[in-house]
């Protein structure tokens, strides 16, 4: 399955997880107590920056990826200018689509490897709480390796239904795929167990 | 132990799924996606503590990197996005859901719907429009104008996660964790 990491390589694919994490942490606060329109457009052309010296497809992809955001752009657009304040909705857009793409541009900068790695060792603290690190991984590893599974298995009762009916698919599918997902975890539990079982 | 990690694997993966079918038409004519319906069948199946873990395996992986939220959607802007309250509200509306079912004992059918319908569309509606209202800076009357379209669309979806989960009482009732 596709990652959202970009594939090209890019200089901001070597530096560290945790800092990269760290600083846009920092830089999302500052961008909500920020309430002037000119810095909150300085903080934007640092962010369109900081993509571009990523290469021109890399920005692209960005930007593609933002295209949840525009029917709030949009709405928000139409309400301040029914509230005849358009520079209050521009700043409130500007810091939506910056704080957006300022951690798009981390997610598509970090391998999902380093940055699993990164989120178990920030939860490993909570291990006196209960909750071990090795079923956490071993949970993470079935439930990745079972949605290429589940999917097949959706394609197949999809397919069942259209050979059955000339309706379009329905929600009637999902109680077959729900059932299908309890069996499979009955069997992959008794493997394990067969295995010698989840310390 | 080994049951309830499988079980918690597969409903993460079931949520990933139903996010990434886009042909499933719920109801003709109303455009929702099949994703939220993971949510709260996580809560009516697996019941509010493995189901809010399922929920929160799933959030761990896609806000890692894995474009799995409807729509292709991942990654740590999700966090910085005008949803990020329904993010934070989906473990939250399964355990809710997951407890309704759980303590409450009539027909399996009736207070899965019920939990759903609170978990899955009050609970997670408030903590949606609360998100929504600070990331826009909009009042909250305002920001729950925005949600008000999904309301028809989320209260068909906990009828379906009532019935899909009554016939998983009939078919497999020893699996029904949430009444174990």
């Amino acid at each position: 399955m596709l990652t959202l990491t970009s594939p090209t390589r890019t200089f901001a694919h070597g530096l560290p997880a945790g800092a990269k994490l760290a600083v846009l942490a920092l830089f999302t606060v500052a961008l909500f107590a920020i309430t002037a329109p000119l810095a909150m457009a300085l903080c934007a052309a640092l962010v369109a920056c900081l993509a571009l010296s990523c290469g021109r497809s890399f920005a692209l992809t960005l930007v593609r990826s933002l295209r949840a955001l525009v029917p709030f752009v949009v709405v928000l657009a139409l309400w301040h200018l029914w509230l005849a304040d358009p520079l209050g909705g521009l700043t409130i857009g500007l810091r939506l689509v910056t704080a957006v793409s300022a951690a798009t541009l981390v997610t598509m900068t970090t391998p999902l490897s380093d940055m699993l790695t990164l989120f178990q060792s920030l939860l490993a603290p909570l291990a006196r709480l209960g909750l071990q690190p090795k079923p956490l991984a071993l949970a993470l590893a079935l439930m990745i390796r079972f949605i290429p599974v589940m999917l097949d298995r959706f394609g197949q009762l999809s397919q069942g239904w259209r050979a059955r009916s000339a309706r379009r698919i329905g929600w009637q599918v999902v109680m077959p795929a729900t059932l299908a997902a309890l069996d499979d975890a009955a069997h992959v539990a008794e493997a394990l167990r067969a295995r010698g079982g989840v310390a | 132990m080994e049951k309830n990690l499988t079980q918690i694997a597969l409903f993460a993966a079931l949520i990933a799924i139903l996010g990434l079918v886009p042909k499933v038409d719920l109801m003709s004519g109303v455009p929702i996606t099949a994703q939220s319906l993971g949510i709260m069948l996580c809560g009516t199946v697996l019941g509010a503590r493995n189901g809010a873990l399922a929920v929160l395996l799933f959030l761990f992986v896609t806000i890692a990197g894995l474009p799995l939220l409807s729509g292709g959607r991942g990654g740590f802007g999700v966090l910085a996005g005008p949803s990020v309250g329904y993010i934070i509200g989906f473990p939250i509306a399964a355990f809710v859901t997951g407890s309704i079912v759980e303590f409450w004992r009539v027909n399996v059918g009736v207070s899965a719907f019920v939990g759903a319908f609170i978990g899955g569309f009050v609970v997670l509606n408030i903590l949606g429009i609360i998100g929504m209202s600070v990331m826009l800076d909009k009042t909250l009357p305002e920001a729950a104008l925005l949600a008000l379209p999904f309301a028809v669309g989320d209260t068909i979806k906990a009828a379906i996660a009532g019935m899909v989960t009554q016939a998983i009482a009939r078919a497999r009732p020893e699996a029904l964790l949430s009444r174990a």
